[in-house]
């Protein structure tokens, strides 16, 4: 029966060679489909390159008086239209700095912790409420500071610091609120989860027989994750240390309400600062001048290229790590 | 013998401090969501939600209008950022061999990484410079360009998810292309593309240094998008940086509101995709 009935569709095929108006229809609805999705991708590329080509715009009159100066010098004034770059560069550096040497042996250790030792039904819940630190707000980070953390360092932290550790540069002179120290803290709070998250799916991505052969071979728990485990995720958590550099680098709101806002350079970490952020915040909507204006711009452009390097270097580690597996993608 | 009981002290301890590490790390949100509960909710009433600011020093009044403003502002910039977000995803997600999709992928990465002060500054020299005065939707076109990469690679990642077998058996029925992927692919990963988007609103939501200088703020309520606008965040940052003590508890006030729309932003996102996907959040 079936072999006599099969024949049948096959000389109906070659009957009709003419295409369907409907599957023409398709193909018109086809293109008409990826066109429009083909713009929307494009549109990015598109809205990056627009955003280079202003920056360079805004900046171009600054480039123009003061070239690659701009970042070695560090005068900073509006009136004489006298411009240089480099105590926001230097703030925004340090306060990363400080603040990755906080967040990165607290995210670690509750990244080492939450994958290789807590037992399993704390794993999620932990890892979910140290993820909405994430989603406060920055201002609102900036709102604390300024009424808890600041007052409370005040009165605690710092003394205690300078008390013990006078002989360093870095505790001596009088003790500001806002200050560089304060906002490297706040800082340090916010991108914990950051290099958390991240380096949790690295260890994650760990193959499990990376762990039993180490204690196999008589190693204890903590000796396995430091020989077998952390060695092994070491590139893709220097990226998720990066990106959290990248994150640090460019918050803005938090540090600008916590820093102290003064274009100098002190060897105090008690004494206020600036970051390049902080001070697009404050000045560019009061800039008076177009080279004021002009400067800001700029200090945005090399923000923006600072970022740009310190993620691309971030994202190659993590895929470097997550080749194949694309756990450390995931994490991003 | 002695070796291995002190090998076996080392592992404790660092575990030890691990757990402490645990515990520091989650003060500050303790510390935080209570201060912002406790400050914030004393200052709430019927008044913060319905009246609009009073002159500096004069008592009452309310944040109506940054609260109409940051509503204005997040809906045109979803309006703009989720269909292109959705869109270059889906393009990503369906023709991954393309050199667009590289391209694509790549910058968004750019993008997500590139900090939302130097986006405002891109929305000043680009929409209000050209104006000559602060608009709102300057300030929304910069809460769509930070919201475009995260709206496309949760859509693209949620896509991928999507067996072949799916698209094999639509295409086999007869469907052409594109209806296979809008009414099988996209309709199989609508939940997750709306977690996405309630995600990257939830963020947008609370941005406030894009806003500085291209919704600028405004003591009264507008509704015009191409004038300056109010909006939640700006009103936190105002009013804790400013003298009054009046001031202060209405930052905390209008924070805990913030925080609170962020929260139920996160929460709706997460049970829109339901409960087995929880950890990819």
């Amino acid at each position: 029966m079936t072999t006599a009935a099969s024949p049948a569709p096959a000389h109906a095929g070659p009957s009709r060679p003419r295409i369907s108006p409907s599957l023409q229809g398709a193909a018109y609805g086809d293109r008409a489909f990826k066109f429009v999705l083909t713009a929307a991708a494009l549109l990015i590329p598109i809205l990056l390159g627009f955003l280079v080509w202003e920056l360079w715009q805004g900046s171009r009159l600054a480039i123009a008086k003061f070239g690659l100066d701009f970042v070695r010098t560090s005068v900073w004034d509006p009136v004489a239209d006298q411009f240089g770059a480099f105590p926001l560069i230097f703030g925004t550096l340090l306060s990363s700095f400080l603040a990755l040497l906080i967040a990165v042996p607290l995210s670690l250790g509750v990244a080492i912790y939450l994958t290789e030792f807590a037992p399993k039904f704390l794993r999620q819940p932990v890892a979910f409420v140290i993820g909405l630190l994430a989603a406060i707000p920055s201002v609102v980070y900036g709102l604390w500071g300024i009424f808890v953390l600041i007052p409370v360092l005040r009165k605690t932290a710092f003394p205690v610091l300078r008390d013990l550790l006078d002989f360093l540069p870095f505790f001596k002179g009088p003790i500001y609120g806002p200050s560089m120290l304060a906002a490297s803290i706040i800082l340090a709070i916010m991108v914990m989860p950051y290099v958390m998250s991240v380096s949790r799916e690295v260890l994650l991505a760990v193959p499990n027989s990376q762990r039993e052969a180490a204690l196999a071979l008589g190693a204890t728990r903590w000796e396995a994750v430091i020989t077998a485990v952390v060695p092994y995720a070491r590139s893709g958590i220097i990226g998720a240390v990066i990106l959290g550099l990248g994150r640090a680098l460019g918050e803005t709101m938090a540090v600008t309400m916590l820093i102290g806002n003064r274009h100098e350079i002190a060897a105090s970490l008690f004494a206020p600062g600036y970051t390049m952020a902080a001070a697009i915040a404050n000045e560019f909507s009061e800039a008076a001048t177009a080279m004021h204006f002009s400067a800001l711009a700029y200090v945005a452009f090399v923000l923006f290229v600072l970022t740009v390097v310190v993620n691309a270097g971030a994202r190659l580690l993590i895929w470097q790590v997550a080749r194949g597996s694309a756990v450390g993608s995931k994490a991003l | 013998m002695n070796r291995r009981v002190l090998r076996r002290l080392a592992s404790n301890i660092m575990v030890g401090l691990m757990v402490a590490a645990v515990v520091v790390a989650v003060i500050p949100l303790v510390l935080i969501l209570t201060d912002l509960a406790v400050k914030g909710a004393s200052s709430l009433s019927w008044d913060f939600f319905t009246k609009m600011p009073v002159p500096a020093g004069e008592t009452g009044g309310g944040v109506a209008n940054a609260i109409v403003g940051t509503l204005i502002i997040v809906g045109t910039a979803s309006l703009i950022g989720v269909p292109v977000g959705v869109g270059a995803g889906i393009y990503c997600a369906e023709y991954p061999a393309s050199r667009l999709t590289w391209l694509t992928r790549f910058v968004a990465d750019v993008l997500n990484g590139t900090p939302s002060i130097v986006v405002g500054v891109f929305a000043w020299t680009w929409i209000v410079a050209h104006q000559k005065h602060f608009s709102a939707l300057a300030g929304s076109v910069a809460l769509a360009m930070l919201m475009i990469p995260m709206v496309m690679r949760t859509t693209e990642e949620m896509i991928k998810l999507v067996p072949n077998s799916l698209r094999e058996a639509a295409l086999a029925l007869g469907y052409p292309r594109w209806r296979t992927s809008l009414s099988v692919v996209v309709r199989t990963t609508m939940p997750g593309i709306v977690t996405g988007t309630l995600l990257a609103v939830a963020r947008i939501a609370g941005e406030t240094a894009p806003l500085l200088f291209t919704a600028l703020g405004s003591q009264y309520l507008s509704f015009r998008l191409n004038q300056p606008m109010a909006a939640l965040p700006l009103t936190v940052f105002t009013y804790a940086t400013g003298p009054y003590e009046e001031w202060h508890r209405y930052a905390w006030a209008a924070a805990l509101v913030l925080i609170f729309v962020v929260f139920v932003l996160g929460i709706g996102a997460r049970l829109a995709i339901g409960r087995s996907q929880i950890s990819s959040g």
